[in-house]
């Protein structure tokens, strides 16, 4: 089993995850700098996958490297740039290197990258290759072959609680969880009662019985940083009160101090609601406000670490 | 007939529903919305792209084609199991049938076919099916042991 789902089944202390930045040159010592940026607050952290549809260091090797850092791998698998066929094989070459927790995505699409002329693939979507890394984990592939010893994976997926049709995303979560996804990363979002109302839907048609929810949030410093989330990263929105709240704090100082507050504002609250399973953090501060929000909140191996977890000696994959 | 079929099936879906002929018809339980007009063609519901206002990430002058699904499914005019099956778990496409007639696959239930592993069965290292695990290969004789295992 990997650290992740140990601490998710043990549920003493909420998990704190986070995004690996994008590497493109610098060879293992970019990876090595950005693993130990991270690896003291948080438990796991997610290697991303052409993140935004634009070409960086691949998942697996990113996974890879993580994991010699000392840092414990989630490694993003999107359906946008490969078949089925590559998808398996990706998961099972990182499995090899001892790579456990998988998130599945469906991915932005290419349009929304520096390279639109690009084929979109989407031979599988999200929900059908959980069901798909669920099964190589059960000893076979998509077609039946089996697979001696079969890797330990932890499968998991993202879900929008933000985005329409609003009604129908816990419907949509509930599938993952049937199709085996054991963790739900969810979309960052401004919008505190569209949480609640998907996080208290979850509980009551059972997704949480079997499949932590893990909201996020961003450490930004402006509001521009907002307004651009807002217009251009596909499924995020943000009430422009609180663009208008960020904006109007004062000078750049103040402007960046009202950012992290509103920030630390969602967390608590995303904390604070039954189901909650932890919390994904993206840092596009870089200013040391990972720190002081994991700090503030009490969470995370630093601040909370958790006595079962140490004493037994557990290590990360 | 059966040569026929598949142009027929395109003239009569095409202009109500933009039929892509997957070959593998799920149109009554997507509230009669074709998943396969959604630019990635998932077949489980939306991304998480969707706009505020319910527009397309990838095409933000149509309304998302899951949105449209899911206000559909709901509707009275729909037989009631329509609305359970938009939930079910539908299968990956097989991309072999694509420019098939769906109405052919359906009466003879190729499009039901699902790959062993989707069913969760792990099949037997020697399948006893007749060409299951074959391999297109010109000479057979020079693969290694275990090659197709
Ligand atoms: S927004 Fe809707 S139609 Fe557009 S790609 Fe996503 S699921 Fe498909």
């Amino acid at each position: 089993m990997s650290r992740l789902a140990t601490l998710i089944d043990e549920g003493n202390r909420p998990v704190v995850t986070a995004e690996f930045p994008s590497i493109d040159g610098g060879g293992l010592a970019a990876v090595e700098k950005a693993a130990d940026e991270l690896r003291p607050f948080v438990d796991a952290v997610n290697a991303t996958d052409n993140p935004a549809a634009h070409a960086h260091a691949s998942n697996t090797s990113i996974a890879i490297a993580m994991s010699q850092f000392g840092l414990e791998p989630i490694m993003q698998v999107v359906c946008r740039d490969k078949n089925r066929i590559a998808m398996q094989a990706d998961i099972i070459g990182a499995s090899l290197f001892g790579i456990q927790n998988i998130a599945c995505l469906t991915g932005d699409d290419v349009t929304a990258g520096d390279e639109p002329e690009a084929r979109r693939v989407f031979d599988l979507d999200s929900t059908q290759l959980v069901k798909v890394a669920s099964g190589l984990a059960e000893g076979h592939y998509l077609s039946g072959r089996a697979i001696k010893q079969p890797p330990a994976l932890f499968v998991g997926a993202v879900e929008n609680p933000f985005a329409p049709p609003l009604d129908y995303r816990v419907m949509r979560a509930l599938k993952k969880a049937e199709a085996g996804a054991r963790f739900l990363q969810l979309q960052i979002g401004y919008y505190p009662e569209r949480l609640e109302n998907f996080v208290a839907g979850c509980v009551e048609h059972g997704v949480t019985r079997t499949t932590a929810l893990i909201p996020t949030v961003v450490l930004t410093k402006s509001a521009k940083a907002l307004s651009f989330m807002d217009e251009s990263v596909p499924g995020i929105s943000i009430p422009a009160e609180m663009i208008a709240r960020v904006a109007g704090a004062g000078d750049k100082d103040a402007i960046a101090e009202e950012s992290y507050q509103l920030t630390l504002e969602l967390s608590r609250h995303a904390l604070s609601l039954p189901g909650v399973s932890g919390i994904h953090l993206t840092d596009f501060r870089h200013d040391g406000s990972l720190e002081r929000l994991v700090r503030d909140l009490r969470i995370g191996p630093a601040f909370a670490p958790d006595p079962v977890a140490s004493a037994s000696g557990t290590t990360s994959v | 007939m059966p040569k026929l079929l598949p142009l027929l099936e395109h003239a009569v879906k095409k202009p109500v529903w933009d039929c892509r002929m997957c070959g593998q018809c799920v149109l009554h339980s997507t509230g009669m919305t074709c998943p396969m007009t959604c630019p990635k063609t998932l077949r489980n519901g939306p991304c998480g792209g969707v706009r505020e206002d319910g527009h397309c990430e990838v095409k933000p002058e149509m309304r998302c084609i899951w949105v449209k699904a899911e206000e559909r499914s709901h509707s009275p005019l729909n037989p009631h199991h329509w609305e359970e099956e938009f939930n079910e778990l539908r299968p990956p496409v097989d991309n072999r049938l694509q420019g098939t007639s769906s109405w052919i696959n359906l009466i003879n239930g190729r499009d039901r076919r699902t790959p062993a592993g989707w069913d969760g069965a792990a099949r037997e290292r020697h399948s006893a099916v007749p060409g299951a695990s074959m391999v297109e290969v010109d000479e057979p004789t020079t693969l290694p042991e275990g090659f197709h295992s």
